[in-house]
């Protein structure tokens, strides 16, 4: 079970500019729901907040107003009922693939052969079972980000926080773990809360897309992809695809009105 | 459960024998080898050029390896070695077990950094050589007065790489350990000290040089033991040849040392030098 609620989420910033510190609002009143089990994506240009409210949700940040409920529970500051995937991994670069995501389990408080195998389990599920030796510097790009989320689904939390998983990876790398996303998301039916600027991903991937423009919602978009198969390609000939792009599209330019 | 994963990003091949393009050797000298040519040659201008200078202004290899033999043969090198050891060893120990927490904790904390920071970049810059007479007056003129300027000394190098490797820790890495809700206590030892190893090496590397200077400092002070006194009483006597064994010998003992503690460094932080690729030594 896993709800995350958004309830008129603020954010202020102070900013330095010329030595007269600006206030700058990064967000204004948030408010959305990501359902049990669902895949949101939060869709916007760099600087319209999405990162920002995705940090408020795992409590590396907090609100200046407003509230997040991770299943009715206010959130403050982080808990391992929430797991994060960073942009860039952020594995420790010390340790091998399996000790980086035995380190979440450990502070979880997990000991023993019970830490052993599901740190392999998790390896396992991301494909990468014959490379957990491996230190971070030897992995790929995409390796090194399905060990990230391999670190964060072994605490096994209620919700998956995702900020831009798979912006820095090259297309074709991108489409082969946004397959892998969608398998992953069937097998442990996680709830999932992606940020994105990437608005094929979006609509490929998530149930409902949160359009941020300036901080605010601009509008929220339910999309109904028939994902049979987790087949990108064919879900990419649906018409409901074509349809959902273009509106997400215009809400994006910020001309909702014609829709 | 794992999954079938797509052509892109797909899983490199792994083989158990290594393809014989990449063992063969590829013809380049060794870096050791250039460094025993260059120390070789270094050595044979030095006997050559050095013969012809009034052995009162100067010396050469040969005579100071006579020298060296004549005061092994003496009796006074080997007790004089181990006595400025003794301190040696103690003040760096010292520096590093003192000088490295120090470092985290400024590092680590804004206030402690405010307070004490201060100190230890004014600590740095001190005059040391200026206050030993001082120290001498505390201390006396045993090993506890050479202890305290060899840990003065190295003291600082140690604690400045250590504040400057904690500070330049990424703020993402310490996030990874907040999200997954690792106490402080946990992030300092897991995230903070491991990131910071590289720097602390540096420092302890660096130490090594200061350290050995002070050694010589604190000796020429108190003039009454170890290699310093020799230093002092045969410069005294124009004797220059024996003049030059100690020097010779702490450079070897501190390239030496210096070698050691960057082995140890590629063995407790190998991905560091496999990130910089400087690991083809």
């Amino acid at each position: 079970m896993g709800q995350v609620a958004f309830a008129d989420v603020s954010k202020w910033f102070g900013l330095k500019v010329d030595g007269r510190i600006q206030g700058v609002q990064a967000l204004k009143d948030l408010t959305f729901t990501v359902e049990d089990k669902q895949i949101v994506a939060l869709i916007g240009p760099s600087g319209c907040g999405k990162t920002t409210a995705l940090r408020i949700a795992m409590g590396l940040e907090t609100a200046t107003s407003g509230k997040v409920l991770v299943n009715g529970r206010e959130v403050k500051g982080c808990g391992h009922d929430r797991g994060i995937v960073f942009q860039h991994a952020e594995l420790l670069p010390w340790l091998t693939a399996k000790e980086n995501v035995m380190f979440g389990l450990e502070m979880k408080g997990m000991r023993g052969a019970e830490l052993q195998d599901t740190a392999m389990k998790y390896l396992e599920l991301v494909g990468l079972k014959d490379s957990m030796q491996r230190r971070p510097h030897q992995l790929s790009g995409g390796m090194k980000q399905r060990v990230g989320i391999a670190r964060a689904l072994a605490i096994d939390p209620e919700v998956l926080l995702m900020d831009e998983p798979f912006g820095a990876l090259d297309s074709q790398t991108r489409e082969t773990m946004h397959g892998e996303l969608l398998q992953i998301h069937s097998r442990t039916g996680k709830t999932i809360m992606l940020v994105t600027h990437d608005l094929d991903e979006a609509v490929l991937l998530a149930d409902k897309i949160v359009v941020l423009r300036a901080g605010q919602v601009q509008e929220i978009v339910q999309v109904s992809l028939a994902r049979e198969g987790f087949d990108l390609a064919e879900m990419r000939t649906q018409q409901a695809f074509a349809q959902t792009r273009l509106h997400v599209w215009h809400a994006l330019h910020g001309d909702t009105a014609t829709h | 459960m794992s999954i079938t994963t797509g052509t892109a990003d797909a899983q490199p091949i792994v083989t158990a024998t290594m393809p014989e393009v990449l063992s063969r050797p590829k013809f380049a000298l060794p870096r050791w080898v250039i460094t025993v040519i260059s120390v070789v040659t270094f050595f044979v201008l030095w006997e050559i050029f050095g013969r012809d200078v009034n052995p009162v202004f100067g010396s050469y290899p040969s005579a100071i390896f006579a020298a060296f033999l004549d005061i092994m043969r003496d009796g006074t090198l080997v007790p004089a070695f181990f006595e400025s050891c003794k301190s040696f060893v103690l003040g760096y120990v010292l520096a590093i077990v003192v000088g490295v927490p120090l470092g985290l904790v400024i590092g680590r904390f804004r206030t402690v950094e405010a307070a004490l920071g201060i100190f230890v970049t004014a600590g740095f810059a001190m005059p040391l050589v200026a206050l030993v007479p001082l120290l001498v007056l505390w201390f006396g003129l045993g090993v506890m007065v050479k202890v305290a300027v060899v840990f003065l000394m190295s003291v600082f190098p140690v604690c400045i790489n250590t504040w400057v490797g904690v500070s330049s820790v990424p703020k993402s890495l310490i996030e990874v350990g907040k999200s997954f809700v690792a106490p402080d206590h946990v992030i300092m030892r897991r995230i903070i000290f491991p990131a910071t190893l590289p720097y602390i090496m540096a420092g302890v590397r660096l130490a090594v040089g200061k350290a050995v200077v002070a050694m010589i400092i604190a000796e020429f002070f108190t003039a009454l033991s170890g290699l310093g006194a020799i230093i002092i009483n045969s410069a005294n006597n124009f004797d220059t040849a024996t003049m030059f064994v100690p020097v010779v010998l702490l450079m070897v003992m501190a390239t030496g040392l210096t070698g050691l503690i960057g082995i140890i460094e590629r063995k407790v932080a190998p991905w560091q030098t496999e990130l910089s690729g400087r690991d083809s030594a």
